[in-house]
C-alpha cells in the first residue's frame, strides 16, 4: 500500500540513493506564504533516470532547488521535511570529517520511544508529516531527521549525518545510514552541492560565466571538489570536454562561452556537473531552450553518461515527449504536489489521474479529432496547506467532496506496479462514499481504512 | 481521416487563389561597408507560394531564418534580393506611404507575449493602438471595436482598463492577438505564437487561432520549431535549413512519408509520447554551420545523413565517416579562430599551441578503428597538412578524396508527389538511391 515496503526502521529495508520524504518549501511574503513544494514524497536509485513533470508554477523547480541547497530567503524548506542522502560512502566520509555532527541512532534508540517523542513535539503531526501510513510505523529516524529532535533537545541544529547501523565504533564500519540534506549548511552543505549533487540548468548561458573561459569554470569546480590544480587540471578538464562530446576540445577549454554554440554550452555545463563525480545529477529542464536536434543529442549524451558512471537522474521538464524517452519512473506535479507516480509505462498507457490525462491529451499531435482538448484555467499558486483537492476547479470529474477532502495517495495500478495517484476518483471499486472516506481518514489522522 | 482530408485539400489547392508570391528572396545582414566581412545569409534565395485562406508552416532549427523569412514578408526587414507579391503588387519595391497602406493587411504576432505588449498601456490602448495609427472611424467607434475584440479572442470586455501584467501568459498572447485583428488583415505571421506557453494554454490559443481563420477567412504563414503543434494547425509546411528551404509539401504526406534527408532527420529527433516507441533515431552530429560561411554545394552537406559518398568509400564504416565529417569541422573552426599574436610568436618558436594538437583529435576521432589503408593514406595526408598549420591544404585534400556532388554543386528542387511536394536534395535526380533507403540501410 505504502510508497515503499516498510520495514522495523526506514534505512534497512533496500535503500534509494536519495529519498525525498514530505518535503515542503514555502515563501514567506508579506502577502501570504506561498506553498511552492507542499509534501513532495519521490526517491530515486542510482541508475535510475526519474521524471518530474508539470505546467509552470508547478513546484518542480523549486523541489530541485530544495535538494540542491539553493532555496533563499524568503523561501525556506519548511520543519518535516527530510531529503536523506543514502550513498554509504558519502556517509562514511561526512561521519569522518563532521564526527561533532553526527547522531548515532544506534545509540538513541534504547533511550527514546518514538511515540512518547510524538506526544511532546509541538506542532500538529500526523502519519503523513513522515510519510508513513500509520501513526506506530513511525521510528526514530523520522522524527529526528525531520527536525523535531531539536526542540527536545535530543540532537543539535547542525547535526546532519545520521548514522542506523554499524558494526564498530571508526567510521568505516558505518553499514547504513544517511546525510540529511534539509540540515546541511556551511562547509557540509558546500560538499554536498556540486561534490555529491550536481546540477544542470535550463540556460546554459546563464548558467556559464562570460568572463571565463570554460575551461576555467571547470577547472574552478574540479579545484573545490577534487582538488585538482594547474596542468593537471587543465587535463581533466580536457578529457571531460570529450566525454561530454566536444570535439577539439584541447583548443575548445581555452575559449570562452559565447564561442560555444548553444547545444555545446550545455555540453560544457554537463561536464562542469560531472566535474565532481556527483551521484546525483539534477537536470532542470536541460534541452527546453534547444533545437529537437540537439536536444536529441543531449539527452544521447546524458544516457551515456548514466551508463557509463551509474548516477541517478532527476529530469525535470515540461516535455511529455522528453519525459516518455529518458525517464523510468515519473512523478507528475501540479500545484506543488506530486498528483501522480508510476512507472514511465503505465504512465502513459494508463494514465489516472484526470490532471495527468488532460496533459497528455492536450499534446496536439496525438489527437485524431480536429480540435485540441484543453484543461481550462491556470495552476493556482497555494498559499495554504491544502484541505481540498487543488486540482478540483479545473478537474472535469470533480463533484462535491473534492472541494472538502484533500485525496492521499493510493494504488491505482496493478498489483506491485507502484503506480500511485492522489485523486478522490480512487480506489476505483469503492463506492463514492467509502472512497472518500479512505481519504478523508488517510489524511486526518493515524488509522487508515481496510485497504485497497 | 486527416489524411483524407489533406489530400482532397491539395487538390482543390491548385485551382486556390496566390496570395502572397515569393521569387528567390534573399535576405543578408551586415553586407555594407570594406571591412563588414562576408554578409550572414540569413534567407538565401526561397521561392514559394502562400494560397489565401490556408496556413502554411515554415519550421526549422533555430537560426535556420525562418523569423527573418517572416519579418521579411512584411517589409519589417529589407530584402536583399528577389520578389514578395502581395495579391499581384511587389512590396518590396513599394516606398514608405504604400507601404503604410498596405501594412493594415498584413500583421505580425510575436512569440514572446511578455516583451510584445507595453506594460505601461492598459489593454485598451494596447488593442486600440492600430486603430488609431490608421485613424479608424470615430475614438468611441474605435473602443466598441477594442471591446468586441476583446470577447472575440475570449477576453471580457472589462478588461479594457487593466494592464498587462494582471495577465496570464496564455491572456496575454490573447491580447496580442487582439491587436493583430483590429484593422481586419488578410494575412498574418504568427511567429512562434505558441512557443513560451504551457501545453494546456497552448492548447487553447491553437484552438482560439483555428477559430478565428474559419471565422475571419485569415491566411497564416506559422512559424514553429515545435513540430506537433505544426501538424495540428498547418495544411502546408516549409522546412527551413540554413536560409534554404528543404521541403515544401502538404503536412500529412510531409509528417509520414518525408522526402528530403533534412526532413527525415527533423522528423526522427522528436521524442514521441510514447515511452514504448523503440523507432531508431537519426542524431544529427554537430550544429548547423555558421550562416555567415555557409557550406558549398548543399547547405546541408555537413551533416546529412544520406550524403552521396564517392563511390570507392561507398562501404566505409560509418564511424569513419563520423570521424572525416568532424575533422572537417574542426579544421574549418581552426581556419577561422583568430589566431593572437602570442600564439603565433610561440608557433614561430616552435613551441606548443593550441592549434598544433591535430594528432590528438586523429587519435580521439580515428583511434581504435579498422580504417582501409586508401582512405588512412588520405587522412594522414590531411593530418599532416593540418599539424603544418595549414588549413587550407587539408580542406583541399579532405573534399578531393571524399567529397561528392554535395559540396560541389547546389541541388535543384524535385517534385517527389502527385500533390507537387518539393524537395532540395540531390538524391532525386534519379542517378543516385532515394533518401529514404539510403537511411533505412545506414540507420
Amino acid at each position: 500500500m505504502s510508497m515503499e515496503t516498510v520495514g522495523q526502521d526506514s534505512d534497512t529495508d533496500e535503500t534509494p540513493l536519495i529519498d525525498v520524504r514530505n518535503l515542503q518549501t514555502a515563501f514567506f511574503t508579506e502577502k501570504e506564504t506561498i506553498r511552492a513544494v507542499d509534501g513532495v514524497s519521490m526517491d530515486i536509485d542510482s541508475g535510475e533516470t526519474v521524471g518530474v513533470v508539470g505546467e509552470s508554477g508547478s513546484g518542480k523547480s523549486v523541489t530541485a532547488r530544495s535538494i540542491m541547497g539553493l532555496v533563499e530567503a524568503p523561501g525556506k524548506v519548511l520543519e518535516g521535511s527530510s531529503i536523506r542522502f543514502h550513498q554509504l560512502e558519502t556517509v562514511r566520509d561526512y561521519a569522518d570529517r563532521f564526527s561533532g555532527h553526527t547522531v548515532d541512532l544506534t545509540e538513541l534508540r534504547g533511550e527514546h520511544d518514538p511515540q512518547e517523542l510524538l506526544g511532546r513535539i509541538q506542532t500538529e503531526v500526523t502519519a503523513e508529516t513522515f510519510g508513513r501510513e500509520r501513526r506506530d510505523e513511525i521510528t526514530l529516524t523520522d522524527i529526528l531527521a525531520a527536525g523535531f529532535g531539536d526542540e527536545m533537545g535530543i540532537t543539535d541544529e547542525d547535526d546532519c549525518v545520521f548514522v542506523t547501523e554499524r558494526n564498530g565504533d571508526s567510521p568505516q564500519d558505518i553499514t547504513a545510514g544517511f546525510i540529511e540534506v534539509t540540515r546541511l549548511d556551511g562547509e557540509r552543505q558546500r560538499q554536498m552541492r556540486g561534490g555529491r549533487i550536481g546540477m544542470v540548468f535550463q540556460d546554459p548561458l546563464t548558467s556559464l560565466n562570460p568572463v571565463f573561459t570554460v575551461g576555467n569554470q571547470i577547472k574552478e569546480a574540479l579545484n573545490l571538489h577534487r582538488d585538482l590544480s594547474g596542468e593537471e587540471a587543465t587535463r581533466e578538464a580536457v578529457e571531460l570536454l570529450e566525454a561530454v562530446g566536444i570535439p577539439d576540445a584541447g583548443r575548445r577549454v581555452n575559449e570562452y562561452p559565447h564561442q560555444f554554440s548553444g547545444g555545446m554550452r550545455q555540453r560544457a555545463v554537463i561536464a562542469m556537473a560531472l566535474a565532481c563525480e556527483p551521484e546525483l545529477l539534477i537536470c532542470d529542464e536541460p534541452t527546453t531552450a534547444l533545437d529537437v536536434t540537439i536536444q536529441a543529442q543531449i539527452l544521447e549524451l546524458l544516457a551515456q553518461i548514466q551508463e557509463e558512471r551509474d548516477i541517478g537522474i532527476m529530469f525535470i521538464t515540461h516535455d511529455m515527449g522528453v519525459i516518455a524517452e529518458v525517464s523510468d519512473k515519473v512523478n507528475v506535479m501540479y500545484a506543488g504536489e506530486v498528483i501522480e507516480q508510476a512507472d514511465v509505462y503505465s504512465l502513459f498507457e494508463n494514465p489516472k489521474h484526470p490532471y495527468t490525462r488532460g496533459l497528455l491529451r492536450s499534446i496536439p499531435g496525438t489527437q485524431s479529432g480536429e480540435r485540441l482538448e484543453t484543461i481550462e484555467g491556470n495552476v493556482p499558486t497555494p498559499t495554504e496547506s491544502a484541505s481540498d483537492c487543488r486540482f478540483a476547479p479545473r478537474c472535469p470529474e470533480a463533484f462535491d467532496a473534492c472541494e472538502v477532502v484533500h485525496p492521499s495517495h493510493v494504488e491505482v495500478g496493478e498489483e506491485g506496479d507502484d503506480h500511485t495517484a492522489a485523486c478522490l476518483l480512487y480506489p476505483e471499486e469503492m463506492p463514492e462514499t467509502r472512497r472518500v472516506n479512505v481519504h478523508r481518514e488517510a489524511t486526518s489522522d493515524d488509522r487508515r481504512g481496510d485497504s485497497a | 481521416m486527416s489524411q483524407q482530408l489533406a489530400s482532397s485539400d491539395s487538390t482543390t489547392r491548385e485551382k486556390r487563389e496566390k496570395l502572397v508570391e515569393v521569387r528567390d528572396l534573399k535576405t543578408y545582414y551586415g553586407d555594407s561597408g570594406m571591412f563588414g566581412g562576408p554578409p550572414v545569409k540569413a534567407v538565401d534565395g526561397v521561392s514559394f507560394n502562400v494560397f489565401r485562406g490556408e496556413t502554411l508552416g515554415l519550421v526549422g532549427e533555430s537560426g535556420c531564418g525562418k523569423t527573418t523569412l517572416g519579418r521579411t514578408l512584411l517589409q519589417l526587414e529589407d530584402a536583399t534580393g528577389g520578389e514578395v507579391r502581395y495579391d499581384g503588387t511587389d512590396i518590396t519595391e513599394l516606398n514608405s506611404d504604400q507601404l503604410y497602406e498596405w501594412r493594415r493587411n498584413a500583421q505580425m504576432v510575436f512569440q514572446d507575449p511578455d516583451s510584445s505588449l507595453n506594460d505601461r498601456m492598459t489593454v485598451g490602448e494596447i488593442i486600440r493602438e492600430p486603430l488609431d495609427v490608421y485613424e479608424w472611424e470615430t475614438p468611441a467607434d474605435r473602443r466598441d471595436r477594442v471591446r468586441e475584440l476583446l470577447e472575440t479572442v475570449g477576453l471580457r470586455p472589462e478588461h479594457y482598463f487593466r494592464y498587462p501584467h494582471q495577465f496570464s501568459g496564455g491572456q496575454r498572447q490573447r491580447i496580442g492577438i487582439a491587436r493583430t485583428l483590429a484593422l481586419e488583415p488578410d494575412f498574418m505571421v504568427l511567429d512562434e505564437p505558441v512557443s513560451a506557453l504551457d501545453v494546456s494554454v497552448q492548447a487553447e490559443i491553437i484552438n482560439l487561432l483555428e477559430d478565428l481563420q474559419e471565422e475571419f477567412g485569415l491566411t497564416y504563414l506559422f512559424i514553429a520549431h515545435d513540430l506537433s503543434v505544426v501538424r495540428h494547425i498547418c495544411d502546408r509546411v516549409a522546412v527551413m535549413y540554413l536560409g534554404n528551404i528543404m521541403e515544401i509539401g502538404p503536412t500529412e504526406e510531409l509528417f509520414t512519408d518525408p522526402a528530403n534527408p533534412y526532413t527525415h532527420s527533423l522528423l526522427s529527433a522528436i521524442p514521441a509520447p510514447d515511452p514504448t516507441d523503440t523507432a531508431e533515431r537519426i542524431t544529427l552530429h554537430g550544429t548547423p554551420p555558421n550562416p555567415r560561411y555557409p557550406p558549398s554545394g548543399c547547405p546541408f552537406n555537413t551533416r546529412c545523413p544520406a550524403r552521396i559518398r564517392p563511390p570507392e568509400y561507398e562501404h566505409l564504416d560509418d564511424e569513419v565517416w563520423q570521424g572525416i565529417n568532424t575533422l572537417r569541422d574542426v579544421l574549418l573552426e581552426r581556419k577561422r579562430a583568430d589566431r593572437s599574436i602570442r600564439e603565433r610568436i610561440r608557433e614561430r618558436l616552435g613551441r606548443q599551441t593550441r592549434f598544433a594538437t591535430v594528432e590528438e583529435t586523429y587519435d580521439e576521432l580515428f583511434g581504435g578503428l579498422q580504417i582501409p589503408a586508401n582512405a588512412e593514406s588520405s587522412i594522414e595526408q590531411i593530418v599532416e597538412h593540418a599539424s603544418n598549420n595549414d588549413e587550407e591544404a587539408a580542406l583541399d585534400v579532405l573534399t578531393e578524396e571524399f567529397g561528392s556532388i554535395c559540396e560541389s554543386e547546389k541541388p535543384e528542387y524535385h517534385t517527389v508527389s502527385e500533390t507537387g511536394r518539393k524537395s532540395f536534395c540531390h538524391r532525386h535526380d534519379g542517378e543516385h538511391r532515394q533518401p529514404s533507403q539510403v537511411l533505412e540501410e545506414r540507420y
